[in-house]
């Protein structure tokens, strides 16, 4: 069938920002969907709240509206695009559930849109667990025991049915927030109520346990016809129990046989025609049990997922991009597959390698919270590694992940627990770390079968774990002599060079020489979707140790650029942009761009994106091996974050001829001492500081400078590990602490400025000429990591001369530096004076947020200084001063780590971002918060606890809350200052001082908004900690500074004024489309 | 762990090329032309299944043996095929059906294999070259690369090798077992429907689960060896004729095509691969050799009458030669063709009760999505048993 004619304009719904369960892997199906969409010549009209995305980039859509994702916002962005079709599947849950209370609010048959994808009934069919039971049942299929509660009373109901251990999973969640396993009883009332309360319709399922049954996922394809087809098999490392996006999973499916494996295609393509998925890619979830291959299905997700993007990458199918095409009419057999160029897309891609995805964890920066692993996702990031066998592909996924692995090392145990209980704390239950802990086990002697009646993973990944161990046995018993022998099997097994080295007590670059030596180099593969059956046109590669090599590298001008591997807090999607922007303009340029990275959620891995893509690990010895081969005439390294920096230097030394601000600059920007220098000659200000590598020097420097002192560990992003400190009991606590998590860098003590305000400066330098992109002026005042902080372009309280004077120091650092690139700048200001705190020349996080404040991709702009062009040449000279207000705000994890406090500070946890833009910096905070999830009220109670340094500053935020007819509830303290005002004020017990205290106010529904400041000492973030959880349990938004506060006053007060309106990127920068 | 492997394997080919790998399963030396699978899941079957008689048989997937073998999936008492080529084996088997590793397996079997070699850069060579003859030497003592390519230029080729006369039985037996009763939890499968027809399968090299999926269409299935005379067909007085899979160069097959042509003048009949080649030469056309042939489980089959697509099963190195059958002024029409290459891949007879197909719809290994020829099979013989003239295609137009 040709593709639809009766429809023209199609409404592209994405995911919002990047929270735990729905990262960038929609960025990427968002913009392979608008892309093809496009190609077909349909309008297309997107929202998406994520300014850090391609799919906001006003060439991605026709229309494109960073606005706030709900349905007062879409019902207006509907009004003015009259759109004939929305397109809910590829934006994740997001999409999906905004989609569904369009339709059943009757916006979508009011302004005649179709959903095209998937319509209401089957979204419905897939999504509500008693649906999708009663529909599974229909067709003879079975799931696990189970029903449906509204209550906890209900839920115990159920539980006499299920029984124990029980699954608990609350309806319509997107990475299964709130789900979890009960073993006992109080567990189980304690996690069903928490699901009822995570669940927007506050239901849940109690299910049967299938926990240790293996775990399987299918990705499946259908168009009109009714042409069904699966495009990838996946097996989970991790039995059931895990949720899949924090399990090790693997493709294809290595432990069924036909038999088994055909039974299970069979019931998914029952089940993808039973629910009605018109069109597209669906995900089906399946339990085997292990001892007789019983099936279960577990669930569905009617639309592209997590899983689907992984499929893409692990097979070459872009299951989004062909989905998009279905959409609109298209069957399978009419489109092409790309990659072979000769056959079409209906068929089934068959692999000749094994893939491994491994999730990256970041419980380091929330050490409250449990690490145990479930059915609620808790990873923020992958890594995605092919090799040939599964061996191979497991190593090289495991150092992909960037955690300080180049192998299976020794775990680190902590001290008095050398024994096997601490690895089996890992290997029992379900825990980060656990490939570590069961090789650790093996060597220690541990049995393959008891490893895995612990465990319950497969026994065949254990065999392979096994082999491993022997053979790094093998490794270390061989003499040197012995050693070349070793290489080539060591090499295909997956063994990285850092590992050999540490193995056989050599040094990294002697193991390569001695492997360059004996000709054991790697040879790059193809990713060819179809098992070498047909020639591939597209140079998507991977490494392994073979005899035939399919690189072909070109004598083109080539530029390579090197991702930032797994998402991770403090390195996300905003890196991802920046490389994706350069590959885009460099090839626009007429080079060969290559792509290095290993992370599949990203756009940046999608074949399309750059000539030639090498799915690689970014460390340094798969980096230079690829260099080695392809010769390019300059490497990026300022974009993907820190990690391709940390590689700039190595790089270098190795010959590799690195692009933009030499690392030299680099060094002299980040390293402390040297930095000062700079400093002293520019006559530039910046906080007192001094540089320790012991306690005593980080005691000496803290008592010279005067508590509280900020220490961090020189080489971070996203502030890990950086902290206020009040006094020499908690600077010789963090020491310790610090001192293990950087062990050969020292530590910084820098003077604490409270009530600062901070400014983040990037800035685009040609070696000449610098052009400021933007100077953003935060919310949150200095101590709260700049990446969790809400800012402003332009400055919304900043005198214009502290503008300047920001300015002229941002353009004389980049000249000093010698900046060829992006730069960031950040700074402190107060009482009127500048202060330089930190200078990365490099991409930052900021850089999509600001190219679309201003208008003009700076990445992209970079990218070609960086090939040698001027920004005269670009015509990018001039500073560009828009006439509206754009905010980012950062968006936050919490709720999926019950039991850690929500207080920001030094340290980064947000996830993600969004951007509100609007006519004043009120409407636009305004926005932002929306999008943020903060409800802001217009009206009601608001909660007031402030420290005291605060207590004489409230005033003018709490007058503007009342001129709004807001009520007050505050604790003692606070009430007095609010009195003291003349302001009615309602005093509230703090927790443990009496009855009804804050908390349980909280939890009564009696507050519609909370200020919560508090001391950074320990003992009052503890006290306070209650209230903050539980505004975060009850939905109720809460601000913890009083920046936040006043610009919440502001927002309300534009919100009152008059209703937001939708404005589309391309009408806020009318010029951007002619660049 | 020692590193020597522990048995040497090389793999010559005619052109000159010399692999080197890992031996595993018999000590021999195995001659046969070279060709390879793209299926993920499903060794066990392609290594019993006699289609590869003659043929050394390379697996695109690396990974190899993970779920062992056992008894259950065996598609032919024995396996055919020469030898088998992998990148890696695994002999210790994960699985709840598995009774065997798959190195035992091979060695009782008498089958050599060799892993450890770079298969996908022996796959694109046949994709680029065709196929070659190639000789697999697991013999200590047969390890020269310049004998062994010698050696694989004397293999003759499979072309004007009866290899039929090496797979079919050698008598006449009743097949009387179902399909797999599966797993708990599976699509419910429909019952046996009635009345029970009368079928006698020829044995090319018949896939068992031919046999079992047309009991469980209703069909009692007497298998008879390849070169059964259509008078000991006709005194069986079946309801219909069944020409199964088999191995090799359908042209050069002997004494069978007449006995078919006689048959199909009178019997409804079916043919699946090399039943459907010898069908077409029965009706006057000819075959013609593939550059490298389908071998996998993911091939799109079009069904030109309702213009859907299949994911299919196929392992086939020839093909028929749709005009032949036009000039040979037989009304035949084609009702399916690969997708990949426009390749025939079923033809019905617009008059006669004849149909065949050139993939395999009992897969096994592979999907199950083209089930449907058994339904058809058995509707067209209830037509005609019922006194209908009906067509092979008008049963493929759902008329």
């Amino acid at each position: 069938m040709p593709k639809r004619t009766d429809i023209s304009t199609i409404l592209v719904i994405g995911s919002g920002p990047i929270v735990i369960g729905q990262a960038c892997e929609f960025d990427y199906s968002g913009t392979q969907a608008c892309k093809a969409l496009r190609e077909e010549g349909y309008r297309v009209v997107l929202v998406n709240s994520n300014p850090a995305t391609i799919m906001t980039d006003p060439e991605t859509a026709d229309r494109t509206y960073i606005e706030p994702m709900t349905v007062p916002m879409v019902e207006k962005i509907i009004a003015a695009e009259r759109p004939d079709a929305l397109l809910p599947t590829i934006g994740g849950q997001t999409a999906l559930n905004l989609a569904v209370e369009l339709a059943e609010q009757g916006i979508l048959a009011r302004y005649g849109v179709q959903l095209i994808g998937a319509n209401l009934e089957a979204i419905l069919k897939a999504e509500d667990r008693d649906k999708f039971r009663t529909a599974m049942q229909a067709i003879g299929l079975e799931l696990p025991a189970a029903g449906y509660a509204r209550s906890l009373a209900d839920a115990r109901e159920i539980l006499k049915h299920t029984g124990l251990p029980s699954i608990i999973r609350p309806s319509f969640t997107l990475g299964g927030a709130g789900g979890s396993v009960a073993e006992t009883d109080e567990e189980f009332d304690e996690r069903v109520d928490w699901a009822l309360r995570q669940s927007p319709r506050h239901e849940c399922m109690i299910e049967q346990s299938v926990l240790g049954w293996k775990e399987y996922e299918l990705e499946v394809m259908r168009d009109t016809a009714d042409n069904v087809v699966i495009i990838c098999s996946i097996e989970n490392f991790d039995a059931m129990g895990v949720h899949t996006g924090d399990s090790i999973t693997v493709a294809p499916a290595q432990t069924l046989t036909d038999r088994e494996y055909q039974a299970m295609r069979d019931a998914a393509i029952a089940i993808i025609r039973e629910i009605g998925v018109d069109t597209g890619g669906s995900n089906i979830q399946f339990g085997v049990n292990p001892e007789d291959g019983a099936i279960v299905v577990i669930e569905m997700n009617p639309r592209v997922s997590r899983s689907s993007a992984l499929a893409s990458k692990a097979t070459g199918f872009p299951i989004a991009k062909i989905a998009a095409k279905l959409a609109v009419g298209y069957t399978l057999d009419e489109i092409p597959n790309d990659i072979t160029r000769e056959t079409p897309a209906s068929f089934e891609p068959t692999i000749d390698y094994v893939v491994t995805k491994v999730p990256r964890f970041t419980f380091e920066k929330f050490p409250d919270a449990d690490n145990l692993l479930t059915t609620q996702m808790k990873s923020v990031g992958e890594a995605m590694a092919i090799g040939r066998t599964f061996k191979e592909s497991f190593h090289k996924a495991l150092r992909s992940l960037e955690v300080g692995h180049a192998g299976l090392e020794r775990p680190a145990v902590p001290e008095g627990q050398e024994g096997l209980e601490a690895l089996w704390r890992m290997i029992d239950q379900p825990r980060p770390g656990r490939p570590w802990a069961l090789a650790e086990a093996l060597r220690r002697g541990v049995s393959q079968e008891e490893l895995h009646e612990r465990s319950h993973i497969d026994p065949w990944f254990l065999r392979n774990l096994a082999e491993l161990v022997d053979m790094e046995r093998g490794l270390e018993a061989a003499s040197v002599e012995q050693r070349v022998a070793w290489l080539r099997p060591a090499k295909q097994a997956g063994f990285s060079d850092a590992r050999l080295a540490a193995l056989w007590n050599l040094d990294e670059a002697a193991v390569r020489e001695l492997r360059k030596r004996e000709g054991v180099v790697p040879v790059y593969k193809r990713v060819d979707t179809c098992g070498a059956e047909f020639e591939a046109h597209t140079p998507y590669l991977y490494s392994t140790y073979e005899d035939e090599c399919e690189a072909e590298p070109t004598d083109r001008r080539k530029i390579m650029i090197l991702g930032g591997g797994p998402n991770r807090i403090g390195q996300g999607i905003e890196f991802d942009y920046c490389c994706v922007h350069a590959a885009f303009a460099l090839r626009e340029a007429g080079f060969e761009t290559i792509m290095v990275n290993c992370n599949p959620e990203t756009v940046s891995t999608d074949y399309d994106t750059s000539d030639r893509l090498y799915f690689e690990p970014l460390t340094f010895e798969d980096v230079l091996s690829i260099a080695e081969l392809e010769k390019p005439e300059g490497v990026i390294v300022q974009f993907g974050g820190q990690t391709p920096l940390k590689l700039a230097m190595a790089l270098e030394q190795a010959g590799v001829p690195i692009l933009g601000t030499p690392p030299e600059a680099i060094d002299r920007a980040e390293d402390r001492e040297r930095f000062d220098v700079v400093l002293e000659k520019l006559q530039l200000r910046r906080p007192a500081s001094g540089i320790a590598r012991s306690f005593k020097e980080a005691a000496d420097a803290a008592a010279r400078i005067g508590y509280p002192v900020l220490v961090r560990p020189s080489y971070v992003l996203g502030g890990r590990a950086m902290e206020i400190v009040h006094d020499e009991a908690s600077l010789a606590n963090y020491m310790r602490f610090a001192v293990k998590a950087s062990p050969e860098r020292p530590v910084l003590v820098d003077d604490f400025l409270a009530d600062a305000i901070e400014v983040d400066v990037d800035a685009i330098s040609d070696g000449d000429l610098v052009v400021i992109g933007a100077v953003m002026e935060h919310i949150e005042e200095a101590g709260v990591h700049s990446g969790d902080s809400a800012c402003s372009i332009p400055p919304f309280s900043l005198p214009q001369t502290v503008i300047d004077e920001i300015i002229e120091s941002t353009r004389r650092l980049a000249r000093e530096l010698g900046v060829r690139g992006l730069m960031n700048v950040q700074y402190a200001v107060k009482e009127g004076e500048v202060f330089v705190l930190e200078v990365n020349p490099r991409a930052s996080r900021t850089i999509p947020f600001v190219s679309k404040a201003i208008g003009r991709p700076l990445a992209k702009l970079a990218s070609l200084v960086m090939a040698g062009q001027t920004l005269t040449e670009l015509g990018f000279t001039e500073e560009i001063w828009p006439k509206h207000f754009s905010v980012k705000e950062a968006v936050f994890p919490f709720v999926k780590f019950p039991g850690v406090d929500t207080v920001l500070g030094p340290e980064m946890k947000s996830t993600g971002e969004v951007m509100g833009i609007d006519s004043d910096f009120g409407r636009a905070y305004a926005k932002a918060q929306i999008e943020a999830g903060n409800k802001i009220p217009e009206s009601g109670r608001v909660l007031v606890s402030v420290k005291k340094q605060d207590r004489g500053k409230i005033g003018e935020a709490i007058q503007e809350f009342h001129d709004a007819d807001f009520e007050f509830l505050a604790t003692p303290g606070t009430a007095r200052v609010i009195e003291a005002l003349g302001l009615p004020v309602e005093a509230v017990a703090k927790v443990g001082e009496g009855h009804p205290n804050v908390v349980e106010r909280i939890e009564a529904g009696d507050v519609d908004l909370v200020l919560n400041t508090v001391e950074q000492d320990p003992v009052a973030v503890r006290d306070s900690f209650s209230i903050r959880r539980a505004a975060l349990n009850r939905g109720v938004p809460y601000f913890t500074t009083l920046a936040a506060l006043r610009a919440a006053a502001g927002a309300i007060r534009a919100l009152r004024q008059s209703s937001i309106g939708v404005k589309a990127l391309q009408d806020v920068h009318p010029a951007s489309e002619d660049r | 762990m020692t590193l020597a492997p522990p048995r040497a394997a090389r793999l010559a080919l005619a052109d000159g090329t010399v692999y080197r790998g890992i031996a595993h399963g018999a000590v021999a030396v195995a001659a046969g032309e070279v060709c390879f699978n793209t299926s993920m899941t499903g060794y066990q079957e392609i290594l019993t299944d006699p289609s590869y008689a003659g043929q050394l048989v390379t697996m695109t997937y690396t990974q190899i043996g993970n779920v062992g073998t056992n008894p259950e999936d065996d598609e032919a008492d024995h396996p055919f095929l020469r030898g088998f080529i992998v990148k890696e084996l695994f002999d210790t088997p994960s699985n709840w059906r598995a009774r065997e590793g798959i190195g035992a397996f091979l060695e009782r079997e008498g089958v050599p294999a060799i892993s450890g070699l770079d298969t996908r850069a022996l796959v694109r060579r046949i994709r680029d070259r065709g196929f070659q003859n190639g000789v697999l030497s697991t013999d200590p003592g047969f390890q020269d690369d310049a004998e062994l390519v010698a050696r694989a230029r004397q293999v003759p080729s499979l072309e004007a090798q009866d290899l039929v006369a090496e797979v079919t039985c050698s008598k006449s037996y009743r097949w009387t077992d179902g399909g797999w009763a599966g797993v708990s939890g599976q699509l419910p499968s429909a019952p046996a429907p009635d009345p029970r027809l009368r079928v006698v399968a020829y044995d090319f090299g018949v896939k068992r689960n031919i046999l079992r999926l047309l009991v469980d269409n209703g069909f009692d299935v007497t298998v008879v060896p390849a070169r059964t005379s259509a008078a000991e067909v006709r005194a069986l007085s079946p309801d219909a004729v069944f020409l199964s899979n088999g191995p090799g160069d359908p042209a050069a097959v002997e004494g069978v095509r007449e006995h078919v042509r006689e048959l199909s003048q009178e019997l409804p009949m079916f043919g699946i691969c090399l039943g459907h080649q010898i069908l077409g030469l029965a009706l006057g056309g000819r075959t013609r050799k593939l550059k490298f042939g389908h071998h996998g489980g993911n091939q799109p089959g079009k069904d030109l009458a309702t213009g859907k697509v299949a994911i299919c099963a196929e392992n086939h190195g020839y093909a028929v030669e749709a005009d032949s059958l036009r000039d040979a002024g037989e009304p035949v029409e084609i009702t399916h063709v690969n997708l990949n290459d426009d390749t025939v891949e079923g033809l019905a007879h617009s008059e006669r009760p004849l149909f065949s197909v050139q993939y395999h719809p009992e897969a096994s290994p592979g999907p199950h999505d083209v089930r449907y020829f058994f339904d058809r099979f058995r509707e067209m013989t209830l037509r005609h048993r019922a006194g209908e003239t009906v067509s092979g295609a008008q049963i493929a137009k759902g008329s």
